[in-house]
């Protein structure tokens, strides 16, 4: 799959293509096998719930990547991701999880145009499990 | 108040916790880490066709801004991995304090609050990334788990020419 992305100038209120995955062991383990993140909470539903949890519930490493895609899928290859951040505020316990993002600025500068977004990835009852910001620059 | 933070805790502040150098990525660990995240759909072309991804800015493979080159091992770290006060078993909510030789909060569970990051260079094929990790900064309240510490550990990474990779601020959650 080639990621690119259009040519024109983000406006602002712009809505990103949202970034759906269903989550559970399936994905979680995955990502645990390449971060080496092998946690009981992320992999055993009786850690979840003793950790204050309904059950077994994702990283929050996993969540940081769903954005990443998310400025990806809309920025495109040649984009230059300046910055990122997010909180944690509700776990990723089973199912689906989507990322959302919406333009917030656009500044033109002589290294392209700048592009601050919000974003967030939400459960699939709508909750936001880990809102934050990412700023691209575009060329 | 009882505080969860020692005055110990408080002298730390500043430190750096450790240093580690990466072993050189290699294009199947940018592979993986690009099909684990975007499982189950195919990642972009950048991570995976070499020949693709030189007709890119990028020049050639690069590897997804938040890829991690410490994951299952490191070519070098200070304090040793071998020892056994160095606190490196992830899991141990206490891995910090123990690390700078210290005691630490005894709080049993431990959660990622948040992140923030600033990127640099990109992570290229055979990039060896160093990475040090410092104390940032400690903060307590009571929240609905109780009493809880959130430790904001700074950690920023060069490659091999000496640019930032990435510089990385942490909030570890601890109650």
């Amino acid at each position: 799959m080639t990621n690119t992305q259009t040519t024109t100038i983000p406006t602002v209120g712009e809505e990103l293509r949202p970034f759906t995955r269903d989550t559970g062991f399936a994905t979680w383990n995955r990502y645990a096998a390449v971060n080496d993140e092998f946690v009981p909470i992320h992999m055993d539903d009786e850690a979840g719930r003793i950790a204050g949890q309904s059950g077994a519930f994702g990283m929050g490493n996993l969540q940081w990547s769903y954005l990443h895609n998310l400025v990806r899928q809309w920025a495109g290859d040649d984009a230059v991701i300046l910055s990122v951040s997010c909180q944690f505020r509700k776990p990723n316990t089973k199912g689906p999880v989507t990322a959302h993002g919406r333009v917030s600025s656009v500044r033109s500068s002589d290294a392209g145009t700048e592009v601050s977004l919000d974003i967030w990835t939400e459960d699939g009852v709508g909750d936001k499990l880990a809102p934050g910001s990412a700023t691209v620059l575009l060329r | 108040m009882t505080t969860l933070v020692s005055e110990a805790m408080h002298s730390a502040v500043g430190r750096t916790v450790t240093e580690r150098s990466s072993h050189p990525i290699s294009e199947s660990d940018i592979r993986k880490w690009a099909l684990a995240v975007y499982w189950p759909a195919e990642p972009p072309r950048l991570y995976l066709d070499a020949e693709y991804a030189a007709t890119t800015r990028w020049s050639g493979v690069v590897a997804p801004e938040e890829f991690n080159p410490f994951a299952w091992s490191v070519a070098h770290t200070s304090p040793s991995a071998h020892s056994a006060e160095s606190g490196t078993d992830a899991n141990d909510p206490d891995r910090l304090e123990k690390a700078l030789g210290i005691v630490g909060p005894g709080l049993k569970f431990q959660l990622n609050g948040g992140l923030v990051a600033e990127y640099g260079e990109r992570m290229r094929p055979g990039d060896v990334i160093t990475g040090t990790e410092s104390l940032h900064e400690y903060r307590e309240r009571d929240g609905k788990l109780g009493a809880m510490l959130f430790t904001t550990i700074e950690d920023l990474w060069t490659n091999q020419h000496g640019s930032v990779v990435k510089r990385t601020l942490m909030t570890l959650i601890r109650h």
